[in-house]
């Protein structure tokens, strides 16, 4: 059983296509992020599920009932759900109490299932003692969590959160970015989660959906969506990444300054003309002297271009011989290399992914 | 929240249309009221100016009468030579204040603020009543001093002049200059100057090469309105040109409405000042768009107060100066008169009553009505015009339907009419049957509401702006439609801006005159009107104690909206 379907959804403002072609299904109890740069769609995706804009194309289901389409939009109060906004939205005219009781009394619960359930909520998310203060005497963190219980406290058919975390500080967004994780296997609401941030969405999702441009790059798991990145958007999205663009010529491929054996590339057999791969910093590996014998990878040899030490790290740039190219790679606080010293780097093929050759791009 | 209703398609498609309907409805509804309040009076206006008065054939011979005779046309250049010599000396007043009180470690401010804001609500017809007391020629309070100090036979002042008419206008009018200055002053970085200092410029050379230019667009803005008012202003041209026999262009529309009224002229005779207002507002616009506030715009940084050593008591002096002209010695003087016997019997206990206003309350045939008419107008003005500015600001800043801008504009449009000409085009539009509203509190009642629609409309729209749409979707989300989001949050959270614009369109409407006199009947007197009734009769001392009733009910008005609302909710300028 699908919970939420997303059916070739699209929107356009006058010319301008915001929207193209997203078509994805949540199964019950789901929490998928739509992760992306900003102007990217993902904001208009869900405002189009809450309902608050109309599709131009295609339709929103949920529990197989028609909510969305060009002609018909079922108004947001009447979709059941909840949404915890950018701004957090909390109304600064209700005490903590009335904000979360706020969506139970709507539903007229009765007082004592009402009271019940906004006590229990308030203990969830650690507000109790402060049930009748105003937000505006409340911090950054605690206007969070009163935006969460207010959500949540109604147990939405589904729960959906714009960019919940933009304005918090950095140690404040690690804690609630767990804190929504352990809400959401708590009560296990379906759940759609918008951020810009990838660790966001890698700590707090089941699946990733990456956008750019308006449209669907990616559906993946967290550890996929990393480790085989399907486009070079994606690749070089989440998290940092080496493009190396190569040809295939005859057992081999030419990279810009160094060759390597094409039969260890990963899906060797369906390799084209024009090869693509990215290659993430840690999968590469520096060595002082050349390889005794080892076919087992790719060995490239360069030069030391850039250093940084990072404090858990050294960040190195290494260019093969007489190109372009540069390589970032990371390296352990102990493996000191001088500037311009010569290395040799040795990329693990198993570690890497195939992406498509950028187009037009001859080398 | 069950599924079943989910999955009820009907229900979806019949809440659907129920939501739509309300809002065109709403939409036509104002659209229809626009045209009624805005569109119709201008279009008769026009209309009016290009008909035979009697076979209503198309004619350009009002266009003759009102320019063929010479006194028309000096008329008009006095007007203009008006508003050039106040912007003058508005400019004059104004921005060393403004700059002393934004920038300068000059003592005071405070205080100063204040009697700006006091020379701000001022009704300038009060003030020229109170400047007639004062400098009358020979028997004003300034000339007596004069002339017991010097033992010269005749005064030195003379109020009823060219010079006294603009020096009256100017200080009511400089602070449109101050507010948009200081405005303008308050956004400009101390980091300019002082980049400014770090490269070897001076205080002083540093003031004039970058901090004035920097807010000159602003400056000019303020100028612009400035020019306007006082080419548009009625009251005080009535009680000090009149006598001293000439006319700018509004005394001279009010004798086209003497008897016979000639409706047609004046219609003609309005038509290039309202023409030379959308020009100059125009050209404010395009100031204020091209040179913008850019450069002053982001959060600027700290501002530093810049440390004037001794002279920032010359300058407090002079502010001392500029706002005794304007507010302490005429609000004495009005004081004294309206406590007195007879005024020119000077202060003594043996001349102190309170008679003139038990007269105006208790005995006066019509004065307590002026009172009441004031404030009844006024406050049923103010609900039309929020209501109308809260519904289309609501709608156009949502963006609920699409053509909402046209509503907006049509809105606005009152800014850029002259009171004197919106009155004379709702006397075309309504005067005549089939509505024959002229002289009923209905017609003052709406004239006024559109004159100050543009106020509300502004302040409803920046409030409604203020406040998050996110507040009211998650209302929405939660289950709520949109009237409760309207009722439960956005009602809430505007309360005491909404309160302020009620406000600031209540308090010109208090006052209001222009539109008043060529609209009032004989049981629709507001006080203004009245207060021109009774200068005719020449009794200052009921003439000072009606003007001051009207002023400290506007004390006291601005002064409980001030604690409520914030010192500066009157000297605010919206940016952006």
């Amino acid at each position: 059983m699908t919970k939420l379907s997303l059916i070739d959804l699209g929107k356009s403002f006058g010319a301008t296509p915001a929207v193209q072609n997203v078509t994805l299904a949540l199964q019950p109890g789901e929490f998928v992020s739509l992760l992306g740069p900003s102007g990217c769609g993902k904001t208009t995706t869900l405002r189009m599920i809450a309902g608050f804009i109309k599709p131009t194309a295609g339709r929103i289901e949920m529990n197989g009932a028609l909510l969305s389409s060009p002609s018909q939009v079922v108004p947001p109060e009447k979709r059941g759900m909840s949404m915890i906004f950018q701004s957090y939205a909390i109304w600064p005219n209700m005490t903590v109490g009335q904000n979360v009781a706020f969506g139970l009394k709507l539903r007229k619960l009765g007082a004592a299932e009402t009271n019940e359930r906004l006590d229990r909520m308030l203990d969830v998310v650690r507000l109790k003692h402060l049930k009748d203060r105003y937000p505006a005497e409340l911090s950054g963190g605690q206007q969070q969590r009163v935006a969460l219980a207010r959500a949540i406290v109604i147990e939405p058919e589904v729960l959906l959160l714009d960019e919940p975390l933009s304005n918090l500080d950095a140690n404040l967004r690690e804690e609630m970015r767990s804190e929504i994780r352990r809400l959401h296997d708590a009560f296990r609401i379906t759940t759609v989660y918008v951020t810009h941030d990838q660790a966001e969405a890698m700590v707090t999702s089941d699946r990733i959906v990456v956008m750019n441009h308006g449209r669907i790059e990616q559906v993946d798991d967290p550890v996929s969506m990393y480790t085989r990145p399907k486009t070079r958007f994606v690749a070089g999205f989440i998290g940092r990444t080496n493009f190396l663009d190569g040809r295939l010529d005859g057992g081999s491929i030419a990279f810009p300054g160094f060759t390597v054996r094409a039969d260890l590339a990963p899906d060797a057999g369906s390799l084209t003309r024009d090869a693509s791969f990215a290659v993430r910093p840690q999968n590469i590996v520096i060595h002082r002297a050349a390889p005794a014998g080892g076919n087992s990878g790719w060995w490239v040899q360069g030069r030391i271009a850039e250093r940084a030490y990072l404090g858990e790290y050294w960040e190195y740039v290494v260019r093969p011989a007489d190109a372009d190219l540069r390589l970032r790679v990371i390296a352990a606080p102990g493996e000191v290399y001088a500037a311009d010293e010569s290395v040799w780097l040795e990329i693990d093929p198993r570690s890497i992914a195939r992406i498509p050759s950028p187009e037009g791009t001859a080398l | 929240m069950s599924q079943a209703q989910l999955t009820d398609a009907p229900t979806i498609a019949t809440t659907r249309r129920r939501t739509f309907e309300p809002l065109l409805l709403l939409w036509i509804a104002l659209a229809v009221a626009l045209l009624f309040l805005v569109v119709n009076p201008l279009f008769r206006l026009v209309q009016l100016s290009l008909q035979d008065a009697d076979t209503g054939a198309f004619t350009l011979a009002n266009y003759a009468a009102a320019y063929g005779r010479e006194r028309y046309l000096v008329a008009m250049w006095n007007s203009l030579a008006l508003g050039f010599w106040v912007t003058v000396l508005c400019l004059i007043f104004a921005v060393p204040l403004a700059w002393a009180v934004a920038r300068t470690d000059m003592p005071a401010k405070g205080a100063v603020r204040l009697l700006v804001l006091g020379a701000f609500v001022t009704p300038p017809y009060l003030g020229s009543i109170a400047w007639i007391l004062l400098a009358g020629p020979n028997s004003g309070w300034l000339n007596r001093v004069w002339m017991a100090l010097t033992g010269a036979d005749h005064g030195l002042f003379n109020i009823y002049s060219f010079a006294g008419l603009v020096f009256n206008i100017a200080i009511y009018s400089f602070p449109y200059i101050f507010i948009f200055t200081s405005a303008a002053l308050d956004v400009v970085s101390s980091e300019m100057e002082d980049a400014a200092n770090i490269l070897g410029a001076g205080t002083l050379r540093t003031t004039f090469r970058i901090t004035l230019p920097m807010v000159m667009p602003a400056i000019l803005a303020g100028a612009i309105v400035t020019f306007l008012e006082a080419i548009a202003l009625f009251g005080t041209p009535a009680l000090i040109a009149i006598p001293a026999r000439f006319n700018v262009v509004t005394t001279q529309l009010l004798q086209f409405f003497g008897q016979p009224i000639r409706a047609e002229v004046a219609a003609a005779y309005a038509v290039p000042l309202l023409l030379i207002t959308v020009a100059l507002f125009g050209v404010q616009r395009l100031i204020i768009r091209r040179r913008g506030f850019i450069a002053l715009t982001g959060k600027g940084g700290d501002r530093r107060t810049i440390e004037l050593g001794l002279w920032r008591w010359v300058m407090l002096g002079y502010a001392l100066f500029v706002l005794s002209l304007s507010v302490v010695l005429p609000y004495f003087v009005l004081a004294q008169a309206a406590l007195s016997k007879a005024w020119g019997r000077g202060l003594s206990l043996s001349n102190l009553t309170l008679h003139n206003f038990t007269y105006l309350l208790f005995e006066h045939e019509t004065a307590r009505q002026s009172v009441i008419n004031s404030f009844t107008y006024a406050a049923a003005a103010a609900c039309i015009a929020m209501t109308l500015a809260l519904s289309i600001a609501y709608i156009v800043s949502r963006r609920l339907l699409p053509a909402a801008g046209v509503l907006s504009f049509v809105a606005m449009a009152p800014f850029v009419v002259p009171g004197i000409v919106l009155a004379i085009a709702f006397y075309a539009a309504y005067a005549p049957p089939p509505l024959a509203l002229y002289g009923t509190a209905t017609i003052l009642i709406l004239a006024f509401a559109t004159r100050f629609l543009p106020i509300g409309y502004a302040n409803a729209h920046a409030a409604i702006r203020s406040i998050n749409p996110e507040m009211e979707d998650a209302v929405r989300i939660l289950g709520g439609g949109r009237l409760l989001a309207i009722r439960r949050v956005l009602v809430p959270l505007m309360q005491r801006s909404l309160i302020g614009a009620w406000l600031l369109v209540f308090i010109p409407a208090t006052r209001e005159l222009s539109t008043a006199m060529f609209l009032y009947g004989p049981n629709t007197r507001t006080m203004s009107v009245m207060l021109m009734d009774m200068s005719e009769e020449g009794n200052f001392e009921t003439l000072a104690a009606l003007g001051f009733m009207l002023l400290a009910s506007t004390l006291v008005i601005v002064g409980l909206a001030t604690s409520l609302l914030g010192r500066d909710f009157m000297l605010r300028r919206e940016r952006g």
